[in-house]
C-alpha cells in the first residue's frame, strides 16, 4: 500500500463518525497539511497552522507540569471542536467536529489512524 | 430470575468480553445484589472503557447504593461519550433534583426528550420538574417516579469546615481537592492568582507552567474563531503520566486542573467546573 492510499485510509476511519466534519494529517513540526479529508469551508492549511501551534504550546505547558507529553487532547468550543491525537513520527491526526459528537468514538478512531499513519 | 443470572454468568465466564455483562449487572441490581451487580459493571467497564450503557448502568448501581458523587461522575462520562445517552440525562436530571437544582434538572429532561420525544418517563419527571416536584426513584427502577411533598433542596457543593473558613476565604481554591498542587489560577497577563502545581516528584512547577499557558489560550482562540466555532470553552488532554483541564472562568482568567492519569478525563471536567465556581466566586470578590 502507497503512504498517500494510507493516509486515505487512516483519515476514512475518522470521518465516518457521526458529526466529523474533517479529518487532517499535519505535520506537527511545521504546521503543514499531510493529508485531508474536510468538508467544504474549512480552511484546511490555516487550520493545520493553527492545531500544530496549539499542540506545541500545550506539549510545552504538560511536560512542564511534569505529565509528559499528550496522548490525546480535545479543543471544546461553543460551535464544535478540534480533537487531536500527535503520532510519535511526528504527525498530528486531526478531527474538526460538530459539538454533540461523540468524542469517545473520535478518539479511539484518531488513535485508530495514528496507528495506520505510524 | 435466578435461572437467567446464572445462565448469564456462565455466558460471561465464557466470553468476559461480552457485553451479556450490562444485562446480567442489571440483573443483580434489580434483584437487590448491588455488591455483585457493582462488581460484574466494575469487570464489564474494565474491559469496555468507551461504552456510555456501561457507565450509565454502573452509575444506576452507584445510585442505588447512595454513592450520588461517583454516580454524577459516571453519567457524565456517559454524555461525554455519547451526548444524547437518554440514562444518562435522565440520571443526571434525578441527581440535580436531589440536590434542589430544578433547572438544571429540567434542562437534562429537555435534552432528553429533544432525544427521545416519545418517552413516557421522560415526559413525566419533566412536568414533575416544572413543578417543582422531587422524583424519588433512581432512573430505571421505576417507571414513573413518585413526587414528594417538596423538594429537599442541599448545595451542591460541600461546604467547609466551619473552622477552616476564617483562615481560608482569602485562597481562591480554599477547601478544593489539590488547592496547592493542582490548581492554578492566572489573569490574562499569565500572573499566578491563587493555586499551585507541583510535579510527580514534588517540586513546584506553578511559573513554568504559567509561562505557557497564555500561549495555549491564545491559540485555542485564534483555533476557534478561524473555524467558525465560537468561543472555545476549554482544552482537555491526556497526557503520559497525568491529564490535563484548561478553562476560562472569566473572559480574562484561566483556571488549569492537573490530575495523575487515575483520575478520568470525565472526573477531572467536573473537579475543573467546582474550580472555575470557585474562580469566579473569588475573582467578583477579589475584582
Amino acid at each position: 500500500m502507497t503512504a498517500t492510499a494510507g493516509y486515505g485510509q487512516a483519515l476514512d476511519l475518522i470521518t465516518r463518525v457521526g458529526g466529523v466534519r474533517g479529518a487532517m494529517l499535519v505535520s506537527a513540526e511545521d504546521g503543514i497539511v499531510v493529508a485531508e479529508q474536510l468538508m467544504e469551508g474549512i480552511k484546511g492549511p490555516a487550520v493545520a497552522a493553527l492545531a500544530a501551534s496549539l499542540a506545541t504550546r500545550l506539549r510545552r505547558a504538560m511536560e512542564a507540569a511534569g505529565v509528559g507529553a499528550s496522548l490525546f487532547w480535545h479543543l471544546q468550543a461553543e460551535g464544535g471542536a478540534l480533537l487531536v491525537v500527535p503520532t510519535p513520527n511526528g504527525i498530528l491526526v486531526v478531527a474538526v467536529a460538530e459539538p454533540d459528537v461523540n468524542v469517545g468514538l473520535v478518539r479511539l478512531e484518531l488513535l485508530r489512524a495514528a496507528e495506520v499513519v505510524g | 430470575m435466578a435461572d437467567e443470572i446464572k445462565k448469564l454468568s456462565s455466558q460471561l465466564a465464557q466470553d468476559p468480553d461480552s457485553l451479556v455483562f450490562l444485562r446480567l449487572a442489571e440483573l443483580l441490581r434489580h434483584k437487590g445484589q448491588l455488591d455483585s451487580a457493582h462488581r460484574v459493571a466494575v469487570t464489564g467497564l474494565e474491559r469496555h472503557p468507551h461504552l456510555a450503557d456501561a457507565h450509565d448502568l454502573f452509575a444506576r448501581i452507584l445510585a442505588d447504593k447512595h454513592d450520588y458523587e461517583r454516580a454524577f461522575d459516571e453519567w457524565d462520562m456517559a454524555l461525554r461519550i455519547a451526548p444524547t445517552h437518554i440514562g444518562a440525562l435522565k440520571g443526571l436530571a434525578f441527581l440535580y433534583f436531589k440536590v434542589g437544582d430544578v433547572e438544571q434538572a429540567a434542562a437534562h429532561l429537555e435534552a432528553a426528550q429533544r432525544a427521545a420525544p416519545d418517552d413516557q418517563g421522560v415526559a413525566q419527571a419533566l412536568a414533575l420538574a416544572r413543578g417543582g416536584q422531587v422524583p424519588q426513584d433512581t432512573p430505571g427502577t421505576a417507571p414513573a417516579a413518585a413526587p414528594s411533598p417538596s423538594p429537599s433542596p442541599a448545595p451542591v457543593e460541600e461546604p467547609l469546615p466551619a473552622a477552616a473558613q476564617p483562615l481560608e476565604e482569602a485562597r481562591v481554591f480554599a477547601g478544593l481537592e489539590g488547592a496547592e498542587e493542582g490548581l492554578l489560577l492566572l489573569d490574562a497577563s499569565g500572573r499566578v492568582l491563587g493555586g499551585a502545581l507541583k510535579n510527580a516528584q514534588g517540586q513546584d512547577v506553578t511559573d513554568a507552567v504559567a509561562a505557557y499557558l497564555a500561549g495555549v489560550s491564545q491559540e485555542a482562540a485564534r483555533t476557534t474563531k478561524l473555524l467558525g466555532l465560537g468561543k472555545w470553552t476549554g482544552v482537555a488532554a491526556e497526557g503520559r503520566s497525568g491529564h490535563v483541564h484548561l478553562t476560562a472562568p472569566t473572559g480574562d482568567a484561566l483556571l488549569l486542573v492537573v490530575r495523575d492519569r487515575a483520575v478520568p478525563m470525565g472526573r477531572l471536567a467536573i473537579i475543573a467546573q467546582r474550580a472555575a465556581g470557585a474562580a469566579r466566586r473569588w475573582l467578583e470578590a477579589h475584582g
